[in-house]
């Protein structure tokens, strides 16, 4: 009988629970980092997630660790909350862009401002997923969205708005950058900064946010691949990757 | 330790120390900010937790996070703070999670004013948050119920998971009573919160959850049914109230809480005087309503005047435990009007010209 060898196994930092999302949605791939990271560190057992209300709602059900669900926006403020009273514990939200850049966002900027030790996994995907495609603020000009049905009209809606760049000029932020994860090159850079954000809260650096540029093949009317070619042709000009922020040892801030 | 003079305010922040409080998250309001200016010295001096957070809807979720995490934690706030901070409480109360949320109530509707009032007792009774939740409220009248109302709240919130409510008006924020606050509080049993969230390595092989989201209407309605029973124990047990006078079969019974019940003291003293003897029905837990008070009205009891510094709100309970056995009139002043004595007597001798048809 030929011996089997195990080559890949589901990461510890996950549960069993069948994951939510659509065929083709990058919301699981982001999953599967966030865990890996928590267990590579070392951390599962110390980190509480906080779950915000988009399709990512049902998070809590998804890391393998404690977890509370916010409501909608309010994940960084809950996650302060958490974090003062146990601050050697390891706090993380996961948001879309509808929480956390648009009724969320005053949350967002001063648990920045405050320096608050936490990190925050940011998954920007231009779109209010779960509500069925309405516009977000992240939206692109011209994109098609159920409440911009000729196109975004940025004169009438404003234009995309950048969060990691505005955030970046805040002085207590430790560490912002963004990523995506539409081929192996790039999921291996948002492995390493996700990985980074969380060593970083370990040491008590500061606030972290990891803004992943994400899909929604099903809003966006595509096919899932398609949908990755968009992300990378349109999305990422818009919204450009890279280090914003890093207070590191080896990095002027 | 002695009995000390002390404004009301600063008797809150003082008695939630006492109570054992870890963690306050607030945003400034009038008339209230002297609580957090008293914690934001003496928690931090102490190791505990002051944070002034950028909004009132911030300072709730931060207390949810806390109550989730196993803290004893409140906020204090006024009314339009308290209106956004509905929200958040809906969460808590549906996520089952112990706090303390004083609210010290000016006048409204919008901005309104500063000065005292109780045109927020839809606000604490009714809320406006969604969904079928009850908070517990307690509304003292007197510094000294207050200090022991809020040493013992940390407790009930703790013991039934739920958050709790002390409501008082500006008046009693801003007055100076003396008060002992080493009263001892009634010993309930406390279980470990097992169920806090505090990372698995403290609750090995179980993972903790704080949530309110229920997708499947059949547990959610299950759920819904079992916080109806907890809400009915907590009638049970946690219900309170003051008869005053009512040795002998008052003539008139009036129902009053808070600064509005002080102000009829004064005036059942004076109606006395006069020959008239008037009662009073004192709410202390306005949540849960004392409707079993009113079976002890005298059913030769010509009348009860709920008498309220707001327009009518609490009348609304008065009605629903009167249940049509005695004529019901009102007083009301409101907008930071604070009545004279004079004019609840004056509202009794002529209870006719007050009845609610
Ligand atoms: C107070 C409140 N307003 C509105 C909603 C409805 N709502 C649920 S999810 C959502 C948008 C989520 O979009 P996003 O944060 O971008 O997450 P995605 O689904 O795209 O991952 C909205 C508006 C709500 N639950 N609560
Ligand atoms: S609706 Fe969009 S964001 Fe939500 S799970 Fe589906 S593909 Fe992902
Ligand atoms: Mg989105």
């Amino acid at each position: 009988m030929a011996e089997t060898t195990v080559k890949y196994e589901k990461t510890k930092g996950l549960t069993d629970k069948p994951l939510s999302y659509c065929p083709g949605c990058t919301h699981g791939i982001v999953h599967k980092l966030v865990g890996e990271a928590l267990v590579d560190l070392d951390i599962l057992d110390k980190a509480i997630g906080v779950a915000s209300v988009g399709c990512s709602v049902f998070s809590y059900e998804f890391f393998n660790c404690d977890a509370q669900q916010a409501p909608h926006g309010r994940a960084c403020a809950e996650a302060t909350g958490i974090k003062r009273v146990l601050p050697d514990n390891i706090v993380f939200t996961y948001q879309g862009d509808g929480d956390l850049a648009s009724i969320g966002i005053a949350e967002t900027i001063h648990a920045a401002n405050r320096g608050e030790n936490i990190t925050v996994i940011f998954v920007n995907n231009a779109i209010y997923g779960m509500t069925g495609g309405q516009m977000a603020p992240t939206s692109l000009k011209g994109q098609k969205t159920t409440t911009s049905q000729d196109g975004r009209d940025t004169d009438w809606t404003g234009n995309p708005i950048k969060i990691s760049e505005m955030l970046a000029t805040i002085e207590g932020v430790a560490y912002i950058e963004r990523v995506s994860v539409h081929d192996p090159k790039h999921y291996l850079k948002a492995k390493k900064a996700i990985k980074k954000a969380f060593q970083y809260q370990k040491e008590k650096k500061g606030f972290t946010l990891i803004e992943v540029v994400s899909t929604c093949p099903v809003n966006w009317g595509m096919k899932p691949v398609d949908a990755m070619k968009w992300l990378s042709k349109e999305m990422i000009p818009v919204f450009p990757l890279g280090v914003y922020k890093d207070k590191g040892d080896n990095h002027e801030s | 330790m002695a009995k000390v003079l002390m404004k009301g305010n600063e008797a809150i922040a003082l008695a939630a120390i006492k109570g054992g409080v870890d963690a306050f998250y607030g945003y400034p309001i009038t008339p209230q900010n002297e609580v957090p200016e008293y914690l934001s010295k003496h928690l931090l001096a102490n190791g505990k937790v002051f944070l002034q957070s950028e909004s009132e809807v911030s300072a709730i979720n931060m207390v949810y996070g806390a109550a989730g995490a196993g803290a004893r934690v409140m906020t204090s706030s006024s009314s339009p703070g308290i209106a956004l901070k509905q929200e958040g409480i809906s969460y808590i109360a549906a996520a089952e999670l112990p706090c303390l949320i004083v609210s010290v109530m000016r006048g409204g509707p919008g901005l309104g004013g500063i000065q005292p009032s109780q045109a927020d007792y839809y606000q604490a009774t009714r809320g406006g948050g969604n969904g079928d939740y009850s908070l517990i409220v307690y509304a003292p009248e007197t510094i000294q119920e207050m200090v022991d109302t809020i040493k013992e709240s940390f407790d009930i919130a703790d013991y039934y998971r739920n958050p709790v409510m002390v409501l008082v008006d500006g008046l009693i924020g801003q007055m100076m009573e003396s008060v002992d606050f080493d009263k001892p509080v009634k010993e309930r049993f406390l279980p470990e919160k097992d169920w806090a969230t505090t990372g698995t390595a403290n609750h090995p092989g179980r993972r903790n959850v704080a949530n309110s989201l229920e997708i499947d209407p059949v547990a959610l309605e299950q759920k819904n049914i079992r916080l109806q029973e907890k809400y009915k124990l907590i009638k049970k047990n946690e219900t309170r109230y003051e008869m005053v006078n009512f040795e002998e079969e008052p003539e008139y019974v009036i129902v009053a809480y808070g600064t509005m019940a002080r102000i009829c003291r004064s005036a059942i003293e004076m109606l006395a005087k006069d020959g008239i003897n008037v009662g009073m029905i004192r709410p202390i837990s306005i949540l849960p309503f004392p409707d079993e008070a009113f079976d002890e009205i005298p059913k030769k009891a010509k009348g009860i005047l709920c008498a309220e510094l707001s327009m009518g709100q609490m009348l609304d309970d008065v009605l629903i435990s009167n249940n049509g056995r005695h004529k019901v009139g009102f007083f009301g002043r409101s907008g930071g009007m604070v009545p004279d004595p004079e004019e609840i007597v004056d509202a009794i001798k002529n209870f006719s010209e007050r009845v609610v048809k």
